[in-house]
């Protein structure tokens, strides 16, 4: 901030002194209590000292000048600092001292808008500091965390130091939209001009959640251990296969049209009733494999998995290739109500031969389930989903389901699960086959 | 919990290890038959004895070297100073003879000496008896050096530094006897060597002890009104000092203000953030500001004084500085 010196007044009586030399040339660098010039009283030579640090920007008189008391010698002022003579003297000669540097920075910010006024020195001059900003430990710190470069910070701390609070407060400055691009940017081929890229926003996060340590309950331990053997015995592949499932929907809308509202029956229901069905005429599906044998069951018993709270449990249709639809229906409806308050019977979840996981209620398109052993297969059933089909050579709407079938390969082979998933095909895309 | 003053706090301090211990002796200038200087020990020569609380001659050195002599053969004494600027009479037996014989000796005696002094400026006694030399004494490792600024602490931290093996300066101020505060009913002790939050705030932590713990909860409460709100950790053991609750607070406010009543150069302030910087750089969000004693010998004249002393708007403008 430029500074006017003015001739002391270094005695009583004193009202003028002749200024008889300077001692700090023009350009020169200034330090605090340095001697400015020297001035001659009627009574001694005495020294003027400076009270501020900067650089002697203009000697204002020459030496041998005889100057009034407090009328201005000399500006001092940052290296760089543009001075505006004028306006400073003409704050001077409002008389003042101790209100020049006040009335400066008044001036400065009034006439912001004509002329861009350099800032207070201090904030001009960072180039010896660390990476040419003026910041705090904490806030280098923290902009170093994110990424952010300080030289995009506006720092509102004294002398425009960037502090904690200017990184917090950050806003990235985004360009509008995709705008032609500058002119120094190169352009693409085809003559369109590239993109301007979108520049990187760090973004401060608030702490995230403590982590939680959760035992595992019981039912998870043994889910663990069953599906840890079963993923390292079992040589798992996988087929799968898309149904079309418009009539089985509109069948299912009829059927429940008929019977009450507790007893309605579920796509699952009728994948259950179709799987068992299909097992009868590839009972090497409905096995277990023992030592060197391979046990077709008689009974083909369906589990069907059920989520309940902290786990996975799974109840067990039996004879569901001879059960009516209905009752197959309310059988799981209550065995999965019993399984999910707690009160799941031992009988319930006990003897089943192939297993039917659905995932269908949560919009899943298809998945892979694990064997649950000593069964050989498992079928995943995904959501039965309106997508465009082609028909007839025409692109139309219809309704698919993917189901997805994971054998045991000691037991069986693709050729044969895929023959299965065959079979399921005029089950499913027949339904009254099912009910009938 | 009952209101006293600070002077009745140390009074049941020294009476109740007097009660407790026959070990626990006073001696000093004014000590007895007068009641104190400050009139802490009221009461007591009448109720001890004068086997007890012993008057001496005006010679520090004396006070100091037969207090250290009584510690080493077993007994507990008490010394009291009028003044911690007396203190530099007996500096060779307080520095030289107190804080070092239980090293050099290879740990064959231990010390318990207290060493009560009274310090602080602003009661117009002139530049030789208003010193705030805190910073001299807590220089040399072997001396502890306790300086309360509340009358629960000094109740505690004097019991602490009574029943304590080491010797310890108890730097009590003089202006703050007549100050009133919360003191807990019972025998409690105060531990020697930790730093207390004794308000909590999050926009700038003030660190201070003693007399400046009151201007600085003073200052404290008029920045609160303009929402700014300031964490004081006092100090109350300036050596051994903990950091803990200092650098706690720093990490959370990234500012300080420093409250020291002595001089700046070479200050209690000093070390505080020199610390701060050493050990919670990458916290620094402002530089750590001092408000400490002019550095001129304090003036006798009332109005001077007071200039030279650290006062409110002092800490005010300070506090506004760094934030």
């Amino acid at each position: 901030m430029a500074e006017i010196i003015n001739m002391p007044k270094l005695g009583f009586d004193m009202a003028e002194g002749t200024l008889i030399r300077w001692v700090i040339l023009e350009g020169d660098e200034v330090s605090r209590g340095a001697v400015l010039a020297e001035i001659e009283t009627d009574k001694a030579t005495v020294e003027v000292e400076a009270v501020q640090e900067g650089v002697m920007k203009r000697h204002l008189v020459s030496e041998g000048t005889v100057v009034p008391v407090n009328a201005p010698i000399a500006v001092i002022g940052a290296v760089d600092e543009e001075i505006n003579l004028s306006e400073l003297l003409g704050e001077t000669a409002a008389g003042n001292m101790e209100t020049v540097q006040k009335s400066v920075e008044t001036t400065v910010s009034a006439e912001s808008g004509a002329e861009k006024t350099p800032l207070p020195d201090a904030v001009q001059s960072t180039s010896d500091l660390p990476g040419d900003v003026r910041a705090s430990p904490i806030a280098r710190r923290m902009a170093e965390d994110i990424g952010l470069d300080l030289k995009l910070v506006k720092g509102s701390g004294p002398a425009g130091r960037i502090t904690k609070k200017d990184i917090e407060n950050y806003q990235p400055i985004l360009p509008k939209t995709a705008a032609p691009a500058p002119v120094s940017l190169p352009e693409t081929k085809s003559g369109v001009p590239a993109v301007q890229p979108l520049p990187y926003q760090p973004s401060l996060l608030a702490p995230a959640p403590e982590s939680v340590t959760v035992p595992l309950n019981k039912l998870r331990a043994i889910i663990g251990k069953r599906m840890v053997d079963a993923k390292q015995q079992v040589p798992h592949f996988y087929i799968t296969h898309e149904y079309d499932v418009r009539a089985l929907l509109n069948l299912r809308k009829e059927v429940n049209a008929l019977i009450p509202d507790d007893q309605k029956i579920s796509v699952n229901d009728f994948v259950i009733k179709a799987a068992a069905l299909g097992l009868r005429q590839f009972p090497n599906l409905n096995a277990s494999l023992q030592g060197d044998q391979i046990i077709q069951h008689g009974n083909i018993n369906i589990g069907v998995a059920v989520a309940v709270d902290g786990g996975l449990l799974t109840v067990v249709c039996k004879d569901a290739d001879r059960k009516p639809l209905r009752q197959i229906a309310i059988e799981v409806r209550v065995m999965a109500n019993r399984a999910r308050s707690g009160k799941v019977r031992p009988d319930d979840i006990e003897g089943s031969t192939f297993s039917v996981s659905n995932l269908g209620m949560f919009s899943v398109e298809s998945f892979i389930a694990i064997i649950n052993p000593p069964e050989a297969a498992i079928l995943a059933v995904g959501s039965a989903n309106q997508v465009p089909v082609v028909e007839n050579g025409t692109i139309t709407t219809g309704w698919r389901m993917k189901a997805t079938i994971s054998v045991d390969h000691r037991v069986s082979d693709g050729a044969e699960a895929a023959r299965y998933l065959q079979a399921l095909e005029s089950l499913l895309e027949k339904p009254l086959s099912i009910v009938i | 919990m009952s209101r006293i003053t600070m002077r009745e706090a140390i009074s049941q301090a020294l009476w109740e290890e007097m009660e407790r211990d026959p070990k626990v002796f006073i001696l000093g200038e004014e000590v007895g038959v007068w009641g104190g200087t400050y009139a802490v020990t009221k009461g007591f020569y009448d109720h001890f004895g004068a086997e007890r609380v012993r008057d001496t001659p005006i010679a520090e050195a004396v006070i100091v070297g037969s207090a250290i002599g009584a510690a080493l053969t077993g007994l507990r004494p008490i010394a009291e100073l009028m003044t911690i600027n007396f203190a530099f009479s007996a500096m060779d037996h307080i520095v030289n003879q107190a804080a070092k014989l239980h090293y050099m000796f290879g740990g064959q005696m231990v010390l318990p000496l207290v060493i009560r002094v009274v310090g602080g400026g602003g009661r117009q006694l002139g530049a030789t008896h208003s010193q705030t030399p805190d910073a001299i004494f807590a220089h040399f490792p072997g001396l502890k050096v306790v300086a309360p600024g509340t009358p629960e602490d000094a109740k505690g931290l004097l019991r602490a530094a009574i029943r304590s093996d080491d010797p310890i300066l108890f730097i009590e101020h003089a202006t703050l006897y007549q100050t009133r505060g919360e003191v807990p009913d019972g025998e409690y002790e105060v531990p020697i060597g930790k730093s207390k939050i004794q308000r909590p705030g999050r926009d700038v932590t003030i660190v201070t002890y003693s007399k400046m713990l009151e201007i600085s909860t003073k200052a404290a409460d008029q920045l609160s009104a303009e929402g700014i709100e300031c964490e004081i950790v006092d100090l109350r053991t300036l050596r051994p000092l903990d950091m803990e609750p200092v650098l706690g607070s720093f990490k959370k406010t990234n500012r300080a203000v420093i409250v020291e009543e002595g001089w700046r150069s070479y200050g209690v302030g000093a070390e505080i953030a020199a610390r701060i910087y050493e050990e919670a750089f990458d916290y620094v969000d402002s530089p750590i500001l001092r408000v400490a004693q002019k550095e001129v010998p304090l003036p006798y004249n009332q109005t001077l004084e007071q200039m030279a002393l650290p006062q409110i708007a002092d800490v005010v403008k300070a506090v506004k500085e760094v934030l």
